[in-house]
């Protein structure tokens, strides 16, 4: 098959490598129909997330139709499946209490070494996203090995169009998940940093949660339009000091809660992040964390802090004082997609959410690297491109 | 001589220096080996099953990456060939030395042994939890220090051999089947377990 594979910073193409076999009995094979470039796949293309090997098969948004599968599996031939980035066993205590990305044995035994080392304890493995999360072949290809396939993919009804639903994959329950965890109260106001695809899909959540007024915070024009439509207030930061417009926007309260969905790698010349940029790549430091840093700054006392995005590293000047003085509660991590899907597939149905709005591109699988390169240079007018096995080469 | 009132309640072999060899062998019914490697893993299954399972030694090859084969040669002997550095294997005759259902399962190496051993496990019911099983092994290196590191550098140490073969008896009882990145049987084989 054809497979859209790593090979070094900058350096991604389609490589052609054996069709994925059933290997364990709840495991099944998808074929993939839909599967998109997500801004977290970018971190990879930059070189910023170690323990990848030169072969290594990426993409961890996909959908596709099932067409064979191992005997503990409960999906069946020809079924349509949306597959959650996150691989998770179902059986553990944590899946057990749903942090499904908490999973205690979707990770490899050997590969939990350098996730136990970093972070204490292993966490679930991903689709295509180096070795240190296990180590498995992603879904910008045009087959994949499923594991825990009786966990993990939900079943689209027939008739509904995969762009619709694609996105339940990651980027709309890591979204709305961002916005659930920034435990919104009517009447609030909540900030959020970052308007790309987590933080358009939190726009939408936090005023489905009862959000008064949603600021959303961005440097791309075009991204901020976006968040418009879904009726937030916009601060584009290269013209306008954030800090001060929230403060005057909010009556001098600050946001009830603020959510980062930059991650880590905030752009924008600030000294802050300009030193973070020096360190990163003398490996000093591994995150650049300017808006994590705002966030926590501009949050009203008592308020609260979601953090949606990737933070993988250390990190220093983070304003420890400021969090604590000010009472502020954090909440984050990696998304419990499993735990979200069924809840969010009724409401894209029910028309509530709006998903299709996202997707600027869509071009054939054998194009992935162009996508991979477009993507990285032009975020203005890229917001998301969908990678389809199926189309034809123009 | 330090004083026992005054210690900590963590387990020996967490201690940052001290005797925590010397001291698990006090444990034993019948102590081999100088060495002691010591990990707990908490198993979302019955204390009964994960006992039953473990107790039937010709299960374990199913989750220790590194047995060859283990013989069961009668009730309270069996024999093992285990995978060593450089692509050797190494044997030893097992005779387990104390037994309680549902609790313990304590053995020691046979007298020509490749690599002295002996050791136990526990199994300790943990409520909704599931089981707390604990290893604690102690062993002889061959070729002593020097051994050790070659043996680590193989990644056939047993500190690392029993950290991974405790996971992946975890994934086998909880999930049914042992985690992989493989594409295909013939990698998932090649790969190890």
């Amino acid at each position: 098959m054809k497979a859209l594979a790593w090979h070094g910073k900058h350096d991604v193409r389609m490589d052609t490598v054996d069709d994925p076999e059933i290997v364990n009995p709840r495991d099944a094979i998808i074929k993939v129909t839909s599967t998109a470039i997500c801004g977290s796949d970018l971190h990879l293309y930059d070189g910023y997330i170690p323990t990848m090997k030169a072969g290594d098969i990426l993409g961890h948004e996909f959908m596709g139709e099932v067409v064979e599968v191992g005997p503990k599996s409960t999906l069946k031939k020809g079924q349509r499946v949306v597959v959650p980035f996150t691989i998770a066993c179902g059986s553990c205590y944590h899946c057990g209490k749903h942090q499904y990305s908490a999973c205690d044995n979707g990770l490899p035994a050997d590969n939990q070494d350098i996730a136990q080392t970093l972070y204490g304890q292993p966490m679930s493995g991903l689709f295509g996203y180096s070795h240190m999360t296990g180590g498995y072949a992603g879904g910008q290809a045009e087959y994949v090995r499923v594991p825990f396939s009786d966990v993990g993919p939900i079943v689209i009804p027939d008739g509904v169009d995969d762009d619709k639903v694609l996105f339940l994959s990651d980027i709309l329950p890591t979204g709305w998940q961002a916005a659930e965890y920034a435990q919104i109260e009517p009447g609030d106001t909540v900030a959020v940093w970052g308007c790309g695809p987590v933080g358009l899909f939190a726009v939408q959540s936090a005023f489905l949660m009862g959000a008064e007024r949603v600021i959303a915070i961005d440097h791309f024009p075009n991204r901020l339009a976006l968040a418009k439509r879904f009726g937030a207030e916009t601060i584009n930061f290269e013209e306008t000091a954030t800090y001060e417009a929230l403060m005057e926007m909010t009556g001098g309260i600050g946001p009830d809660a603020v959510i980062d969905a930059v991650g880590l790698e905030a752009h924008g010349l600030f000294v802050d992040n300009v030193i973070d940029q020096i360190k990163a790549s003398t490996f000093l430091g591994t995150d650049r964390p300017h808006s994590i840093r705002q966030a926590i700054i501009a949050c009203r006392k008592g308020g609260r802090v979601s953090m949606p995005a990737v933070y993988g590293g250390f990190v220093d000047k983070f304003p420890l004082g400021a969090f604590m003085e000010k009472g502020l509660t954090m909440k984050t991590g990696q998304t419990h997609v499993q735990h979200y899907l069924p809840g969010l597939l009724n409401a894209i149905m029910e028309g509530k959410i709006d998903t299709e709005f996202l997707i600027s591109h869509r071009m054939p699988l054998m194009d992935a690297p162009k996508g991979y390169k477009m993507f990285h240079d032009q975020q203005n007018d890229v917001t998301k491109i969908v990678l389809k096995p199926g189309m034809a080469q123009g | 001589m330090v004083d026992d009132s005054v210690r900590d309640d963590a387990p020996p072999a967490t201690a940052k220096s001290g005797d925590a060899a010397e001291q698990f062998a006090q444990e034993l019914p019948e102590a081999k080996g100088d060495q002691v490697v010591a990990r707990s893993v908490t198993i979302n299954r019955p204390v009964g099953e994960l006992f039953t399972f473990f107790r039937d030694f010709s299960n374990l090859p199913s989750f220790m990456e590194n047995v060859v084969r283990i013989d069961i040669l009668d009730e309270k002997r069996s024999h093992w060939v285990v995978k060593a550095p450089g692509g050797t294997t190494v044997e030893w005759t097992a005779r387990i030395t104390d037994e309680a259902p549902n609790s313990v399962i304590a053995w020691a190496s046979e007298e020509g042994a490749d690599v002295p051993n002996s050791g136990h496990v526990t199994f300790r019911d943990a409520g909704a939890r599931g089981t707390v099983v604990s290893a604690t092994i102690l062993y002889d290196p061959p070729a002593g220090f020097i051994g050790k590191i070659i043996a680590k550098m193989f990644q056939r140490e047993p500190a690392i051999q029993a950290r991974r073969d405790l996971r992946r008896f975890k994934q086998l009882m909880e999930t049914g089947e042992i985690a992989t990145p493989a594409m295909n049987p013939k990698q998932f084989e090649e790969m190890g377990l």
